[in-house]
């Protein structure tokens, strides 16, 4: 592989990766708060579709990210509704979630089919960082939500590390109970999470229909939700360590495309695999290890204060 | 006595079947160490647990400054000042000692600024005396130490009244001292210190004011100067009470004997040690002791569920330490565990698939890989019938019946054929004054019958009605062992609580 | 909170409970009500007719005999799938990846198919079952192990084991198991007649027995035998079961494997009785509607096949419904609905209780 081709992966995987860092990140934050959301890839469905349906109609892309943001927020609401107030069981609902997007936005995008997209997202250089050598082609001649996606892994670490709202969520997702005792609202601060979670995984999908593809098919999400729910464990629940791996499964994902142009076909297949079998096996070393610190404690777990 | 800083008033708090305060006065001066001294049940917890804001009074009012106050969660509570620093600590274990300490209501409110905040609390728990290292991670820190962080959690808020539920019972006697002086310290500054315990000789050393809680009301209000231990055991248990006549004693030989037991709890740390005791055929021994003092573990040695890590277990004698439940049921050792719906039952099966929990492997309800139900539902009829079980009919869900007779079910099905060992924790807990006595009757059949009982309870009132011998367990050693026909109350609740004679 | 004999007791309050089954199957019956409303309002609001979309539903999914055949050939891989699943969820193994273990059950299946077709087809349709119930109960093992004697959650990885077994399926469709003549289209050669599910009915092929037999060697392990009680035991009290000296262990083992078997013969029947080769989408989400179906069926096995033949209607009405304009995902949506009205009677049902239980305790309380 030449240098310019590696220099054209690269730029790949981090437009392949943005998708992950939103629905990642979001994922992230509704777990650490102690809801597990398995219904990710629905969310990011029922975002991409309405992302689309806005943008083409009102001929702005930003209107439909905006859609996408208010569609995925208003889906987590109704999941926080059932898994933090009434304390459904968290694995099944998510199922039925993700079902549910899954099914409605292929009810809703029926006449989106193959209509074309009159203003996606492009991709622009930053004036300045764009020229510099190596990092200026993989990092600046991408387009605005890529760059987005930077600032919002470094300021979900920020938040969840450096702000006392970000302690309390994270004590909601270690031990609810400890944070009660202290005055923290543990059900808002969850349905905070949840609906944050579900507003960015929206976007993620819109990203894709309006940026990545740009178009809206049916599924075409492709399991990329699936992976974001593994690239969170992966990431150990941290969002820096989550965009590298983010980027790591967007460069799988694009060595996937080349290789096959390189005639070997059928291992692409093969790597795409890799990401699974990563998280299985970080998942094996963490509860082995019993560094079961990285998981949040009461994950999956509903609290209710007894009265 | 100055103007108290917290007043509560006619407090009432019930739960699904028991009243734990029927009617509660209590009030709170500054600067005063107030011990809240009861037995397991008295209500001393949930009291507090109440002017922290965890549970919303049935009935009552609370004075805060001679103003009545609405705490409607533990972060209202915390903003008027009351800090509560619980038996089972509030910690979040994978955060540090800083992080723990700043989470919650209070300042900062936004920014969190790692070194400034490491500095901050450092300077708090100095001028506390209290010694802690802020950078730790909370999951390193001893138990002494995780107390010291709860306290510097309430003293962060500048809390004026502090409670601290039993803080001794986690504490090695080395610990207790520091734990003495930073209270002292903390009264000094003006602060109220409210220090719930059953241990006598702690209470009188450190309090100002001593209010013994029995059964859900105040029973007396004393100072240390004015009373003794004696005095204290006798308001805490209360009075000596006629025992119904018994048949005498007629023990057989040895069954169950415990040489040199030591157990290692949950946590990993030793919570028996050297525990010797024997139970003969026909007597009821009892075990005495408050809640944490290792009488679980020993249950859970006996039965089979806890491998011993010293020491012998003996059924007739023959060693059985190394044999799991399912083997020492065939010996004939049966178990009623505490937790009757969770362990000894399955509160969602039907009667019937309960009745036969131990059995369900042998003739005649297992017969090869079947599982016969109509055998089943004999068995568990019969249960119904000897032992008065009050069910509407046998295949209703265990959950829904009510705690006596969910007891009667299980005390039935584990004595149903004669075994030569009954362990029974806490059979009577939560039940009502007949289904008790039913307990007890079954009890006694046993003992007639010439069963080997050994029966670990937390009431002395049930010890004195059954026991013909009772030991007494404290800090997971023997404490002391009397025959229960001339042991006094006193006596018992000084053993209990570690102020031997 | 300590409730010591030395706290005065209350009188115990009355329990008057209507049976479990009657709440069961109303909160069931009110769930699928509710979510067809809910669905009417939804067609309504998008511009369709609510009540000519559902008529036509049904007339699709039962309304001439290839309807009926159509659903019932859909409802065989729910039920077994659905089987499996309720059966770790009986046990509280959490068996998400059916899906997965299906797909590696119609790879076994599709292995002796593709490379054994001269065997005489009597030795070829059981091979073909044995081997798809042991490639699900294969995939199904790891997970049981990192669960049993690691503690590993097993919901994610059977998770992302389900698409390592996806990608697997593509690996050998387009790959060594290609179709020559498809012009790099994701499915395999065509099986050879010995390879073929017989027929029982129109289109419905035998795994409609195997399905049957399935759910009432189920039930019948679940209410009558030692393993069926001790499963239950453990799924509804593991201190219990450790109480009484269940090997816990060992069960994990047991069920899981015998979950992921029955996912797997769902597997085989499709790529043996359906399509009769092995392709990409060879299951349109069965393993995962599975989980739904054995949700709403609480668990019990003939109402698992019951509401297994009732989402099989939707799918398959669904898939009519699209010449009257409606999307075929209607189907989908009603699934998800009907299981979130479940889930939410439930839990309401029960914090009711509780509370009622509460109150009747205060009530007596008053001093």
């Amino acid at each position: 592989m030449t240098p310019d081709q590696l220099v054209a992966l690269l730029a790949a995987a981090v437009t392949a990766g943005a998708p992950l860092i939103y629905a990642g990140v979001g994922e992230t934050l509704a777990e650490r708060s102690g809801v597990l959301n398995l219904g990710v890839e629905g969310v990011m469905l029922v975002g991409a579709v309405c992302g689309f349906a806005v943008a083409v109609a009102s001929g702005d892309p930003w209107l439909g990210a905006l859609a996408a943001l208010g569609a995925g927020a208003l889906l987590a609401a109704g999941y926080a509704l059932l898994t933090v107030t009434l304390g459904t069981e968290q694995v099944t609902t998510g199922l039925a979630l993700a079902l549910y997007g899954t099914g409605l936005s292929a009810f809703l995008g029926k006449p989106l089919i193959g209509v074309p997209n009159p203003a996606p997202f492009r991709a622009f250089p930053v004036p300045g960082l764009a020229e510099l050598p190596v990092l200026g082609p993989i990092l600046f001649r991408q387009d605005a939500l890529v760059y987005l996606s930077y600032g919002l892994a470094l300021a979900a670490w920020w938040w969840l590390a450096r702000t006392k709202p970000g302690l309390h969520l994270r004590a909601c997702g270690e031990n609810p109970e400890a944070a009660d005792a202290m005055g923290v609202n543990v059900a808002a601060m969850r349905y905070g999470a949840v609906i944050a979670g579900g507003a960015l995984a929206g976007l993620a999908g819109a990203y894709l229909s309006l940026a990545y593809t740009p178009a809206w098919t049916e599924n075409m999400t492709g399991g990329l939700g699936w992976i974001a729910i593994a690239l969170v464990i992966f990431s150990t629940w941290n969002p820096l360590r989550l965009l590298a791996g983010a980027y790591l499964f967007g460069a799988v994902d694009a060595l996937g495309f080349r290789v096959q142009l390189l005639g070997v076909e059928t291992s692409s297949i093969l790597l795409r695999m890799l990401p699974y079998l990563f998280t299985l096996a970080v998942l094996v070393v963490i509860t082995v290890a019993r560094r079961q610190a990285s998981v949040p404690a009461a994950l999956g777990r509903p609290y209710f204060r007894e009265e | 006595m100055r103007p108290p800083v917290v007043e509560l008033r006619g407090i009432v708090k019930a739960f699904p079947g028991v009243v734990a305060n029927a009617g509660i006065d209590l009030a709170i001066a500054p600067g005063e160490v107030l011990a809240l001294l009861g037995e397991n049940g008295a209500g001393k917890s949930t009291l507090m647990q109440v002017l922290a804001g965890l549970y919303r009074p049935d009935a009552g009012t609370i004075l805060i400054d001679g103003a009545p106050a609405d705490l409607r969660s533990p972060g209202d509570a915390i903003a008027r000042g009351i800090g509560m620093v619980h038996q089972h600590f509030r910690l979040v274990e994978s955060f540090t000692v800083t992080e723990n300490v700043l989470l919650g209501w209070g300042q900062p409110r936004f920014l969190l600024r790692p070194a400034t905040d490491h500095a901050r609390v450092a300077q708090i728990a100095a001028a506390h005396g209290l010694a802690v290292e802020p950078r730790a991670a909370v999951r390193q820190l001893s138990v002494g130490e995780r107390q010291r962080v709860e306290i510097l959690k309430m003293l962060y808020r500048d809390a004026r009244v502090l409670v601290l539920d039993e803080p001794t019972a986690v504490l090695t006697p080395q610990e207790v001292a520091p734990l003495f002086a930073a209270v002292r310290r903390i009264v000094a500054d003006g602060r109220a210190v409210v220090f719930i315990s059953h241990k006598l000789d702690e209470v009188l050393a450190i309090a100002d004011r001593i209010v013994v809680l029995r059964a859900g009301r105040v029973a007396g209000e004393v100072r240390p100067g004015q009373t003794t231990a004696r005095a204290l055991a006798r308001l805490m248990v209360g009075h000596e009470v006629d025992r119904p006549p018994r048949p005498a004693a007629a023990p057989g030989a040895t069954v169950l004997e415990l040489r040199g037991v030591d157990a290692t709890g949950d946590h990993g740390r030793r919570v028996l040690h050297a525990i010797s005791l024997t139970v003969r055929a026909g007597e009821i021994v009892g075990v005495a002791g408050v809640a944490g003092n290792g009488q679980r573990e020993l249950a859970e040695v006996v039965a089979g569920l806890r491998p011993p890590s010293a020491g012998e277990v003996r059924l007739d004698g023959a060693g059985i330490g190394h044999l799991d439940p399912r083997a020492r049921w065939r010996l004939g050792v049966a178990y009623v565990p505490e937790d009757r719906l969770a362990e000894g039952l399955v509160g969602a099966f039907p009667l019937t698939e309960n009745a036969v929990l131990r059995d369900y492997a042998r003739p005649p309800v297992g017969r090869g890989p079947l599982f016969d139900r109509a055998a089943a539902r004999a068995r568990a009829a019969a249960i119904v019938e000897r032992f008065q079980v009050r069910a509407p009919h046998v295949d209703v869900t265990v959950r829904h019946l009510s705690g006596g007779n969910q007891q009667r079910l299980l005390v039935g099905r584990e004595t149903w054929r004669s075994p030569r060992v009954l362990v029974a924790m806490h059979p009577t807990r939560g039940l009502d004054v007949d289904a008790t006595a039913a307990v007890h009757r079954l009890l006694l059949g046993l003992r007639a019958q010439g069963v080997a009982v050994l029966l670990l309870s937390e009431s002395l009132d049930e010890l004195f009605a059954l026991a013909d011998r009772i030991v007494v367990l404290h800090r997971g050693r023997v404490a002391g062992e009397r025959p229960a026909a001339t042991a006094t109350r006193e006596e018992i609740g000084l053993l209990m609580a570690g102020a031997g004679p | 909170m300590s409730t010591g004999a030395a706290a005065r007791p209350l009188a115990q309050p009355a329990r008057a409970e209507a049976p479990v089954w009657v709440d069961a199957v109303g909160v069931r019956a009110g769930s699928i009500v509710a979510a067809l409303a809910v669905g009417a309002i939804f067609l309504a609001a998008t511009g369709h007719d609510p009540v000519h979309a559902y008529r036509e539903m049904v007339v699709g999914a039962f309304g001439s005999s290839f309807a009926v055949e159509q659903t019932l050939v859909k409802a065989i891989p729910l039920s077994l799938a659905g089987l499996g699943v309720a059966l770790a969820f009986t046990m509280g193994l959490w068996n998400v990846g059916a899906e997965g273990q299906l797909a590696v059950g119609a790879l076994a299946a599709s292995w002796l198919a593709l490379s054994a077709g001269a065997l005489p087809a009597a030795v070829m349709l059981p091979g073909l079952l044995l081997l798809g119930a042991l490639g699900g109960a294969a995939w199904a093992l790891t997970p049981a192990v990192l669960r049993a004697y690691a503690g590993v959650s097993e919901i994610i990885s059977t998770l992302m084991l389900n698409y390592v077994a996806l990608l697997w399926v593509d690996y050998l469709v387009f790959g060594a198991w290609a179709d020559p003549t498809a012009f790099s289209f994701p499915y395999s050669r065509r099986f050879p007649d010995s390879a073929r599910l017989p027929l029982l009915y129109g289109d419905v092929h035998l795994g409609a027995l195997i399905a049957l037999a399935a759910a009432a060697g189920l039930a019948v392990l679940l209410g009558r035998t030692r393993w069926g009680y001790e499963i239950r035991t453990i799924g509804a009290s593991p201190a219990a079961a450790r109480y009484a000296g269940i090997p816990v262990r060992r069960r994990i083992l047991l069920v899981m494997a015998a979950s992921g078997a029955l996912a797997g013969l769902a597997g085989a029947g499709e790529v043996s009785g359906v399509i009769h080769r092995i392709q990409q989408g060879l299951s349109p989400g069965y393993g995962f509607t599975a989980i739904i179906v054995a949700w709403v069926a609480q668990l019990r096995p003939w109402a698992v096949v019951l509401v297994a033949v009732l989402f099989a209607a939707l799918l398959n009405g669904g898939f009519v419904i699209q010449t009257a304009g409606v999307p075929a995902a209607i189907a989908y949506m009603l699934q998800a609905m009907i299981l979130t009205f479940v889930l939410a009677g439930e839990y309401l049902l029960r914090r009711l209780r509780r509370r009622r239980a509460v109150a009747a305790a205060r009530a007596l309380a008053a001093p």
